[in-house]
């Protein structure tokens, strides 16, 4: 599918290439290489104090290129050319696609898994190891059981029950699991709630554009003016204004009342900057949105006397109603464990509460923008969203005031936004315009996206994979000491030693690396592979809102992306 | 005085912006989509001209020639890996998706637009600073004084020299258009493909030389951006890009004189903001000027206006 | 001379012009189009009657002209100002494409709630009531789909309630088309080439169809079709355009041997070929049958007969052949 070549363009057309074609392919790719890679990778330019210098690393450029044309070569033998994938016996010779998706299956549903168990008993690290074997073998069980339906369709309707539960019990089980002893190697049950909040944030923002892009199909590029217009509101209004009209006494409760507030904010401005765009389509709409996204940034920076620019605003940190989280002056009691103490259990301070309750909040938060979107879908309003993306003039020739609906996808899709924004900042205890670049925009598209065919739970996986990989990332530190955390002393000791055989140059290059640089550039090829390979996202089916004898879902095929 | 001399530097900025705007406008008209990385190519562009003018260590001191030889060498070498770019962009992440759904080539460019800035930025390790070569030395401002004896408007020979190539290129890229088989090519790709096609048009090929003109013109406007302004860095491309498609907008989508005539509007108005109002929103102005000519009139200066057939 | 259309039509359209740029499409024509009857609009391709219907359904604003509509309540209606869904939404015109509009991602009975948006916003109160469970939204929803059911089983299709109406067939999407238009109850429904792709048998269920929706819905249909078994089987009133101007204006019969329409359908101006070409056109258009309502037509003897007798004795043996 990618950049394969084949005569006239056409798709699917199982073309036998040459061992000669095939050459020549690879050599032209292997030449186009060259200028790309020389000189912005070959060429280090650095400034030292003031100073350019720069100096040559040639061994680099010359081992991506070997990359990539090696990477092409296997693409060539296993996944384009039939004849080589027949003689490596894999599949049929005249079906391309076939051994792709075999070698694959087998890959993911195997080799991978019992790798990973086999490294995680080699860490002693047995119930981890035990749960990926419960589930291969309950899948297995399900494959014998019923041999004739699909997988997807038996676990489907468990899918977002079964997340439901999990995202309630998950700190519970954190918390517990700490208690025992029993933690994911580096993701303390500290880290590990905070990310999950952090995730949440994003699900929830994933969700709130879901109503603009994925139902109406309106191409929002500049969604992060609203999440910035929530923030910015919980900032100004819990710290200058509410206290000038309410007393300083408001402020722990601050969160609560400006919430349904910085909601109904960004819904006014979803409602103005929606207005202006209504008649654009596609590409145009997507660019304006992002101007105005932009618009908005550099608003907020230098309307000094309002935003405070680029030093931003600090604000105070979310309360639980009213009872603060912070630790007292003796050390042994927050207001919050005092409180419970006073009414419930004795409870002393501990770091995670705040953790815990922000956890929860967000998840609260996120649900309620779950549950509002599901039944606006079921709603006329709904039905006329997804009709506008199918064919907005048939829509207008059946007397929907187009207008009034897009308008109300973006006020709607702005409102969660701004909530998620309020959030955000009472979560941080600061924000600066700085939060709020392009950048998300196109990440939290990404999300939705990736996501598949506006469904709600397809965001939920690409929202998690990709805030959680950023996370992997991280973790992946410098790369020797990564690997072996990762992996055990034992594989560990393989790798370094194999690590030690390639040249100084490219061991120091690859340590003194820091991987979380990579995790844009990782988002921005996703996006472009999965659109290549996946473009309907990873959820492909749809579920009609009304039936009237049987409820059957409708192919992605046939579902369509909207024209903006 | 002032005003003449915002003008000159107005027409200058312009000049840049319409180059990358035709690029715009060029690929929009043949495959009615933006290609938002195009912005990222112009980046690379200036880019690489900064890297190999650092390699070829000129200095003030070295004789005209030897700088006019350098200086054609690096233009072409920005262009061939501009252009190396582009291409590369267009086979890999647009080509395959041609047929597909609407906001998969949408989606395909952004994520390319991030790689390109990353990729440059991971491999410069630019980070978030921008890259401050002075290059002195190399072009005595020539100070043409017209008025009062206090002030003086300049007119520098860089910016003589961006106006007039600029002017060179957008004539012989009109006259490529009007008047070559392959101008014919593209321009019947941009009315209808399939009949194109049918007529016996190679319309990939006639794709592939778009965007690779596209990016040469880019990698000339990242050339000139660089020894004008002596500063690039990895984000230039983003707000250049985003301005540039106003200009083809403004001017028009599909029409090269229109990209020209918006980007010179387009960099006057962002100067004379910058010089009487304030310089901090001078980028907003120009994204406003995007939002309001799409509104009120989204077939530009210079284009047609579009009926839908329903 | 007065037709029944004249007399209190539901459509008036006058002296409707409309140019792009240079180029004019329709050019001062003016017709009427009576309640309870079907209309059809025919004419060579490039005629300009997709672009009338674009005009009379708000999709176009004509150049000049009145599109006057009169519902049987004594509301009128200028079209030509009117938006496009407010034509559908105020007046009640609703329309199917030409190149099919569906909402192919959704199913079947979907696409007939979508029609039914107007309805289903108020007794939602515009989405507030129902998300906060004020009641009668559940009950207008069961109406709702009880009047889904309704025409898809007058259309035939409620065996595919459920399914994708991308998967229908042509044919069967082209129904599926009407049944969604007339969900919006119209008064006047405009149909672009509804018996284009349907073989002989689709088509007469067209018609029946179509006949139906005239006797039992109280709307008047305008039709654009090249199809003359269609045309001449079920209109009672034909209007003939080419380039953008009205030639031929009556009733099927009329409009059959006039030749005006015989010359901007066939060209033909030799004599001598005359016979040949009413052969034909009689062969194709079967005798207007007896069903249509009896209109208080008058003669059309204005206009020349043709020298040649018409020639009878062959015309049912061709008939029966073509039936």
């Amino acid at each position: 599918m990618s950049a394969a070549p084949k005569s006239g363009g056409a798709k699917g057309e199982a073309k036998v290439l040459s061992p000669s074609e095939i050459a020549k392919d690879l050599l032209i790719s292997g030449l186009i290489t060259v200028p790309i890679l020389v000189p912005i990778v070959a060429i280090r330019t650095q400034l030292d104090q003031g100073i350019l210098t720069w100096h040559s690393r040639f061994w680099l450029a010359g081992l991506l290129g070997a990359l990539v044309v090696i990477g092409r070569g296997l693409m060539y033998v296993f996944v384009w050319n039939p004849r080589a994938a027949a003689a490596l016996d894999i599949a049929a010779p005249d079906a391309v696609v076939v051994p792709k998706i075999k070698l694959s299956r087998i890959i993911l549903s195997w080799v991978l898994p019992l790798i990973i168990v086999a490294i995680l008993i080699a860490n002693a690290r047995y119930i981890f190891a035990g749960l990926i074997l419960v589930l291969i073998a309950g899948r297995e069980a399900l494959r014998i059981v019923f041999p004739d339906r699909k997988l997807s369709d038996l676990i489907g309707p468990y899918v977002a029950p079964g997340l439901l539960v999990f995202g309630i019990m998950l700190p519970i089980v954190a918390h517990l699991g700490k208690a025992y002893g029993v933690e994911l190697p580096n993701f303390g049950e500290l880290r590990l709630i905070d990310l999950a909040g952090y995730i949440l944030i994003y699900i929830m923002l994933g969700w709130g554009l879901n109503v603009v892009v994925g139902l109406a199909g309106l191409l929002d590029l500049g969604y992060v003016a609203f999440y910035a217009v929530g923030a910015y509101s919980y900032a100004l209004l819990s710290t200058v204004y509410f206290p000038r009209w309410f007393g300083v006494g408001i402020v722990p409760y601050a969160f609560y009342v400006t919430l349904p507030v910085a909601g109904l904010l960004a819904g006014l401005w979803g409602v103005i900057l929606g207005f202006p765009v209504l008649r654009l389509r596609g590409d145009y709409l997507a660019i304006v949105t992002l101007a105005f996204g932009e618009i908005i940034r550099l608003v907020l920076i230098n309307w000094f006397s309002f935003t405070s620019g680029p030093q931003g605003i600090n604000v105070p940190k979310l309360t639980f109603f009213g009872y603060t989280f912070k630790q007292d002056a003796d050390g042994d009691y927050s207001e919050f464990s005092k409180f419970i103490s006073d009414h419930f259990f004795p409870l002393a301070y501990d770091r995670i509460h705040s953790y815990i309750f922000l956890y929860y909040v967000i998840f609260a938060l996120a649900l309620v923008t779950y549950f509002v979107t599901k039944r606006l879908r079921r709603l006329p309003i709904g039905r006329a969203w997804e009709a506008l993306r199918e064919d907005e003039i048939a829509c207008r020739s059946l007397g929907i005031n187009t207008t009034n609906t897009k308008l109300t996808a973006f006020a709607i899709g702005a409102m969660f936004g701004g909530f998620a924004g309020s959030f955000f900042a009472a979560r941080q205890g600061f924000i600066s315009p700085e939060s709020f670049v392009y950048l998300e925009s196109a990440l939290i598209l990404a999300i939705v996206v990736l996501g598949g065919l506006g469904s709600p739970i397809g965001i939920v996986f690409s929202a998690t994979a990709i805030m959680g990989s950023f996370e992997v990332f991280r973790e992946l530190g410098s790369a020797g000491d990564a690997i072996k955390s990762m992996m055990g002393e034992t594989v560990g000791g393989w790798l370094s030693w194999l690590f030690a055989q390639f040249p100084t140059q490219l061991q120091d290059s690859f340590i003194g690396t820091d991987p979380v640089q990579f995790r844009m550039i990782a988002v921005g090829m996703a996006m472009v592979v999965m659109m290549l390979f996946r473009p309907r996202g990873f959820v492909t089916k749809r579920e009609p809102t009304v039936y009237l004898k049987e409820k059957k879902s409708i192919s992605g095929d046939m579902v369509a992306e909207g024209h903006g | 005085m002032y005003f003449l001399q915002q003008l000159i530097n107005g027409l200058t900025l312009g000049s840049i912006y319409g180059l990358i705007a035709i690029g715009y406008t060029m690929v929009y008209g043949i495959i009615g989509m933006i290609n938002f990385a195009h912005g990222d190519v112009f980046m690379v562009g200036s880019i690489t001209t900064f890297i190999v003018l650092l390699m070829f260590a000129l200095t003030g001191g070295s004789g005209p020639f030897a700088i006019a030889l350098a200086l054609a060498l690096v233009i072409a070498i920005s262009m061939a890996v501009a252009a190396t770019f582009n291409w590369t962009i267009e086979r890999v992440a647009y080509r395959p998706l041609r047929g597909s759904f609407r906001l998969a080539p949408l989606i395909s460019s952004i994520g390319m637009s991030i790689v390109l800035q990353e990729f440059v930025r991971i491999a410069q390790e630019g980070r978030s600073k921008p890259i401050q070569p002075i290059i002195k030395g190399k072009f005595v401002l020539m100070t043409k004084s017209v008025g009062t004896q206090d002030f003086a408007v300049t007119l520098s020979y860089m910016q003589i020299g961006i106006i007039l190539s600029t002017l060179v290129l957008m004539t012989v890229f009109t006259l490529i258009i009007q008047r070559t088989a392959l101008g014919r090519a593209q321009r019947a790709c941009e009315q209808d493909t399939k009949m194109a096609a049918l007529l016996g048009i190679n319309v990939d090929r006639t794709i592939s030389i778009t965007f690779i003109l596209g990016a040469i013109l880019a990698a000339f406007a990242g050339f000139m951006f660089f020894m004008y302004y002596n500063v690039t860095d990895f984000h230039v491309g983003f707000a250049a890009g985003i301005k540039a498609f106003t200009a083809a907008v403004l001017g028009g989508i599909g029409s090269i004189p229109g990209a020209m005539l918006g980007g010179m509007l387009i960099g006057l108005i962002e100067v004379m903001w910058s010089a009487y109002f304030s310089v901090e929103y001078k980028d907003v102005a120009a994204f406003t000027i995007l939002v309001l000519v799409l509104i009120f009139m989204p077939q530009g200066l210079l284009g047609k206006p579009e009926v839908e057939k329903i | 001379m007065m037709r029944e259309w004249d007399n209190s039509p539901e459509l008036e359209v006058q002296h409707l012009t409309m140019r792009f740029g240079g180029l004019v499409a329709i050019g001062d024509l003016s017709f009427n189009v009576a309640r309870k009857q079907i209309t059809a609009l025919i004419g060579p391709n490039g005629a300009g009657k997709t672009t009338v219907f674009n005009c009379i359904t708000g999709f176009y604003k004509p150049t000049e002209g009145m599109l006057k509509l009169n519902h049987d309540n004594g509301k009128q209606f200028l079209l030509e100002r009117m938006d496009d869904f407010r034509v559908n939404r105020e007046a009640h015109v609703a329309r199917t494409f030409q190149n099919i509009r569906l909402f192919s991602g959704m199913t079947v009975v979907e696409n007939l709630m979508v029609a039914q948006h107007n309805t289903l916003m108020k007794a939602s109160g515009y989405t507030i009531g129902a998300l906060l469970g004020l009641g009668s939204y559940k009950r207008a929803a069961a109406e709702a789909l009880d009047k889904a059911s309704y025409w898809l089983e007058k259309v035939n299709l409620i065996d595919r309630a459920d399914d994708p109406a991308g998967d229908l067939s042509y044919g069967a999407q082209r129904r599926l088309e009407i049944a969604r238009a007339m969900c919006t109850n119209p008064r006047l429904l405009c149909l672009d080439e509804p018996a284009a792709g349907l073989n002989p048998q689709e088509s007469g269920e067209l018609n029946k169809l179509l006949r139906t929706i005239r006797d039992e819905h109280n709307a008047a249909i305008l039709l654009i079709e090249h199809d003359m078994s269609v045309v001449m089987g079920i209109s009672d009133h034909i209007v003939v355009l080419d380039y953008g101007r009205k030639i031929a204006d009556g009733t099927p019969a009329e409009v059959k041997i006039d030749p005006a329409v015989i010359r901007a359908y066939l060209g033909v101006e030799d004599e001598e070929d005359e016979e040949l070409v009413e052969e034909a056109i009689v062969a194709v258009a079967p005798a207007p049958i007896a069903a249509t309502k009896p209109a208080p037509t008058k003669q059309a003897p204005a206009k020349p007969a043709p020298a040649k007798k018409p020639v009878k004795a062959k015309a049912p043996a061709k008939k029966a052949a073509r039936k």
